[in-house]
């Protein structure tokens, strides 16, 4: 499994633009909502939550259609199912990889775009927690997605329909993390309830990849 | 360990292509599946390499012992040669894959990046692939396609090395390759004549 995960990220680095796209996006959004929106420093820290949750997600969909269709393409995927890795195993190590490379780094510079939507200062810790618990089941979600998918011809636009229903109550509880955090109420109920979607997604999701895997390589 | 196939009967999506395949083979045997294009040679070998289930008849004697090469190479053009054949060893549980270098002449290739060799080149690593998995169950599609003569002998040289050490393989081709093994031909096991004529059938 280790070797996939190094290899994996050896191949986004040395492709580049797969890490660089969702941050790319993430930060096009954050920049031009001001504009759109106007300059009104308290309504932008009002929306500021729910704004960086929306970019963050909409950005890890963004690179999702590659996670298998590469593997696919070359005939490394049905390779691998042939290789003594249990398939499930493969498709945790896959979302894992896709987690690294495009979710990480949107986790750690969204307190950082947090500042250009005047999100408060005490904000910065609650966007953090919430994305990091959050987003491990965005990438896992679009694994089965991307599972689903794989061998299509513009299986994009199908992917993002498929998965975007199964992100709304990450999105829901995670953006209500940052909001409740911010007027100093409890936290704990959305912020279980978060942590509670990722903990299911990543003990279900990959039986469930791996089944539909299996039927798109026959 | 004896590797054997019963009564396989094996379809493509819901059309069965062969049935009633019985063979078996020993440590040190090699077995080519012969037939024109369409009988069911690619689907034979992908059902033996469990990428599909077999539509009734049994597989015996695999277990953790096969490796599968396919049409496409599974080669990463942004990896150089070693990188590539370091990944698969690894995911076999091997160290090592100097004898897969060696064995087809990749050694001087190995640290360029996959993405510049030629179609052959690509080829001989995808074959080298098989050298350094280690297993001893080799089933093969097309093993020789766009390799040169003199490649074709290497891999032959190799696939007798392979035997020579109780290893097994299973390949299907169109081409005479210089090793000993035993032929199987396919058209007799088909089990309709072709889809196009039933479906002209369907309209007389």
């Amino acid at each position: 499994m280790i070797p996939l995960l190094a290899r994996d990220l050896r191949l986004a680095i040395r492709a580049g633009s797969s890490l660089g796209l969702g941050l790319a996006f993430f930060l096009i959004v954050t920049v031009l909502i001001p504009f759109s929106v106007g300059p009104e420093p308290v309504l932008l820290a009002t929306i500021a939550p729910g704004i960086l949750w929306l970019g963050a997600l909409l950005a890890c969909l963004l690179s999702l259609d590659r996670l298998f269709s590469l593997d696919w393409d070359d005939g490394t995927l049905e390779l691998l199912v042939v290789a003594p890795l249990p398939l499930e195993a493969v498709i945790v190590v896959k979302a894992l990889a896709h987690w690294i490379t495009t979710a990480l780094p949107l986790v750690i510079a969204a307190p950082l775009f947090g500042l250009l939507l005047n999100l408060p200062t005490s904000g910065f810790g609650w966007i953090l927690v919430s994305l990091f618990v959050g987003t491990p089941a965005l990438s896992m979600i679009g694994a089965f997605g991307a599972a689903l998918t794989v061998g299509l011809k513009r299986g994009g636009l199908l992917l993002s329909l498929l998965v975007l229903p199964l992100y709304i109550p990450t999105l829901i509880f995670g953006a209500d993390v940052v909001r409740r955090g911010l007027l100093g109420t409890d936290v704990s109920g959305p912020l279980l309830m978060l942590g509670g979607v990722s903990a299911g997604v990543i003990a279900l999701m990959p039986f469930a990849s791996a089944a539909v895997l299996r039927m798109n390589l026959r | 360990m004896r590797f054997c196939v019963s009564n396989l009967c094996v379809s493509r999506g819901r059309i069965p292509l062969l049935g009633g395949l019985d063979f078996s083979l020993d440590d040190g045997d090699a077995l080519i599946v012969r037939g024109p294009n369409g009988v069911g040679k690619t689907t034979l070998l992908r059902t033996i390499a469990g990428l599909q289930p077999p539509a009734s008849g049994d597989i015996e004697g695999i277990d953790e012992r096969l490796v599968y090469s396919g049409h496409y190479d599974g080669i990463k053009p942004t990896l150089t040669v070693a990188e590539n054949l370091q990944f698969w060893s690894q995911i076999y549980g091997q160290d090592g894959i100097d004898t897969g270098l060696d064995s087809f002449l990749l050694t001087d290739l190995s640290d360029l990046r996959a993405g510049v060799l030629s179609t052959g080149q690509r080829r001989r690593l995808a074959l080298a692939r098989l050298v350094v998995t280690e297993r001893s169950i080799w089933l093969l599609d097309e093993p020789t396609v766009s390799l040169d003569d003199c490649a074709v002998e290497l891999f032959c040289k190799v696939v007798r090395r392979h035997l020579s050490r109780g290893g097994i393989v299973l390949a299907a081709s169109h081409v005479d390759l210089n090793f000993v093994a035993d032929t199987l031909e396919l058209e007799p096991y088909r089990v309709i004549e072709s889809a196009v004529d039933s479906f002209e059938e369907a309209f007389s």
